[in-house]
């Protein structure tokens, strides 16, 4: 593992939709084969930082390098970053008019250029690995939501990634349907994949996450291992904000 | 007495009503209904019966059946008919290879074709244009059509192939129908003689298939963020869709020649194929548009996240889904080009609605005739559009649009 030079790196992120100001000055790095959790309130910029990783959302200030290559207005460079960088959504997002297999393998053939017999036989390893690969000739419409959410992580490691992001990966499931999902990211957390999640799911926090980030109204206003956040939160906002979501 | 089998706790579906409660229940449900049910239904069966008895005995359709070859070609010169069933029989056997490469829909349409040739072909009745050679020419496109089966089927043709032939087809058909003025093989045969149902379908179709093209490109233009495209795109769309369809046939056919020199004169008919693509066009696009907006952000966001461009989010993602939703609304779009194409008659075109106007007008008898002439030619029409009609539903549920989207 490369420790002195970090996968991502992000100095004094902002972003403005607007007049409005989401990101307000957002540092973080992450090293390869690190898995960071980042929570906070809703509107508190977490989802737009991830966004921003992967330029979904285009920040107006500071520097974002990922895998070496800033992210600029060059399309080619983000291109480049977006073919390293799988993202899994909230809504799914799975393509509704291709079959599972197609959804996995439509990526590989058209951006990575690979043979088709290649693309699919990795969709196949995949689909076991994700644990649903008799689905992978129906239709994303005919899927629970969690297998349709498995699918989607499916998507993006089809594409061999270094890095995968997590947008509120479970958010959007039936509660019965949470820890299946969450079985698969552990899986890949522990398979030495680097990885920034943003969720509220805590045990899956404290399970395999490396650090973690509390967001609030643009910046972090906390930052620690999950032993240290949980514990010892030093900052009120943090304190309020976990009992919250641990006791309600 | 037999043993009873035990039925218990088996809950079966409720069954249909039988035609009794169906009656009962639908049409005297309640005194208002019955009601109506009683003052309607001699009403309904005494208009079937007079129809019934009209078209069986009153009707005289000696206007139709006298000229089945004005109604097909106009005045297409009866010598070069063989071009136009070149054409035709080319088309069939292109049909009859899709059928065997992809089944489907396209063998319900290659037999359909073929089996409607054939029942012309043996049809038990004296006319003069049912000559022999005409008997034995409708009746092998059935033939052909399975032999193209055999052919899509059998062998490994490719189907980027039979792809080019289905391009290829329609230009080399316009061009053996124009022939060449040089030519002792094909020679000329002006636009001015080109008529009936051969003219329909070359300007629904033409217009088809060159507008939908053009009307996904407005569409795209539209929401460009180039200004220029997107300005020019707009006032396309709107300028168009906000005239009748007599106005740009008129446009097309007189002002258009005003300002070009007598020597670029572009033919009648090409310029009546322009008018009806452009307007089909600015129709298109508005319903592709709509289409456009209808695909989720998150699809396309799903599809950058995976380091597609542009282009490849728009191929692959957004127009697929984009035309899936408005596939009904471009075949209504279609079905009403179709019926449209008669507009032509008023610039001087004879299409299959100006031959049936032109027979009627060129004998005293025929004038009284003029009811079975357009009966029967409403219901050509109505005979195609329900075709088209028949094929999108059934795309729709190959395309699983209601289920997957």
């Amino acid at each position: 593992m490369n420790i002195s030079e970090p996968i991502i790196k992000c100095r004094g992120v902002h972003k403005w939709f607007g007049d409005f100001q989401a990101l307000k000055g957002i540092d973080i790095d992450v090293y390869e084969g690190e898995v960071i959790v980042i929570f906070g309130p809703s509107g508190s910029g977490k989802s737009t930082f991830i966004r921003t990783i992967n330029r979904l959302e285009e920040h107006q200030q500071g520097e974002i390098v990922v895998d070496g290559i800033e992210l600029t207005h060059d399309v080619r460079n983000i291109e480049l970053i977006r073919m390293e960088t799988g993202m899994v959504f909230q809504q799914f997002n799975l393509f509704p008019h291709l079959t599972v297999l197609q959804n996995i393998t439509l990526a590989p053939i058209w951006v990575r250029n690979w043979p088709r017999n290649k693309a699919e036989d990795k969709a196949i390893e995949l689909l076991n690995l994700v644990g649903i690969p008799e689905q992978a000739q129906k239709f994303p419409g005919n899927l629970s939501g969690g297998q349709q959410q498995r699918v989607a992580i499916a998507r993006a490691l089809a594409m061999e990634p270094k890095i995968m992001l997590f947008d509120e990966p479970t958010s959007a499931l039936d509660p019965e349907m949470i820890k299946e999902v969450l079985d698969t990211m552990i899986d890949l957390a522990k398979s030495g994949m680097t990885m920034i999640v943003v969720t509220h799911e805590m045990g899956f926090a404290r399970e395999v996450a490396d650090r973690m980030y509390f967001f609030d109204e643009g910046r972090i206003v906390e930052t620690g291992t999950p032993d240290e956040i949980y514990k010892e939160p030093k900052e009120d906002r943090t304190k309020l904000f976990l009992s919250q979501i641990l006791h309600h | 007495m037999a043993i009873k089998e035990y039925e218990g706790d088996v809950i079966r579906p409720p069954q249909p009503p039988s035609f009794l409660k169906w009656i009962r229940e639908n049409l005297f449900s309640s005194v208002l209904n019955s009601i109506l049910t009683i003052v309607l239904l001699p009403v309904v069966l005494f208009l079937i019966y007079q129809v019934f008895i009209w078209v069986i005995l009153g009707a005289n359709w000696k206007a139709v059946t006298q000229f089945p070859m004005l109604f097909a070609v106009g005045q297409y010169p009866r010598d070069q008919l063989w071009r136009v069933g070149f054409i035709l029989s080319g088309l069939i056997f292109i049909l009859g290879v899709s059928w065997g490469r992809w089944g489907g829909l396209l063998r319900s349409i290659s037999l359909a074709a073929g089996g409607f040739l054939l029942v012309i072909a043996v049809l038990p009745v004296q006319h003069p244009s049912l000559t022999l050679n005409m008997r034995i020419y409708l009746g092998s496109n059935l033939l052909i059509a399975l032999i193209g089966y055999l052919i899509g089927n059998k062998t490994s043709i490719k189907g980027y192939l039979i792809i080019i032939a289905w391009i290829l087809i329609p230009i080399v058909g316009v061009v053996l129908l124009a022939g060449f003025k040089s030519s002792s093989m094909i020679p000329a045969v002006q636009t001015t003689l080109w008529g009936g149902l051969l003219v329909t379908f070359l300007l629904a179709a033409g217009g088809i298939v060159l507008s939908f093209p053009l009307g996904v490109a407005l569409a795209f233009g539209r929401r460009s963020s180039l200004p220029v495209v997107s300005a020019f795109s707009t006032v396309f769309i709107e300028v168009i869709r906000g005239v009748p369809l007599v106005t740009i046939l008129f446009m097309f056919s007189i002002i258009l020649s005003l300002f070009l020199p007598v020597e670029s004169r572009i033919d009648r008919l090409v310029r009546a194929l322009m008018a009806v693509t452009f307007f089909s066009a600015a129709y298109s696009a508005e319903n592709v548009r709509g289409g456009l907006q209808s695909v989720p952000q998150g699809q396309i966001e799903a599809a950058k996240a995976l380091g597609m461009g542009n282009f490849k989010t728009t191929i692959f993602i957004v127009l697929p889904q984009a035309l899936r939703a408005v596939l009904p609304a471009i075949v209504g779009q279609f079905i009403s080009l179709f019926k449209d194409t008669t507009l032509v008659v008023i610039i001087g075109i004879n299409d299959f609605l100006g031959i049936g106007r032109s027979i009627i007008n060129s004998d005293p008898e025929f004038v009284q005739l003029r009811t079975e002439v357009y009966i029967f030619m409403a219901l050509v029409y109505w005979i195609f559009s329900y075709l088209m009609s028949l094929g999108s539903r059934r795309i729709e549920s190959a395309l699983g649009v209601e289920s997957n989207l």
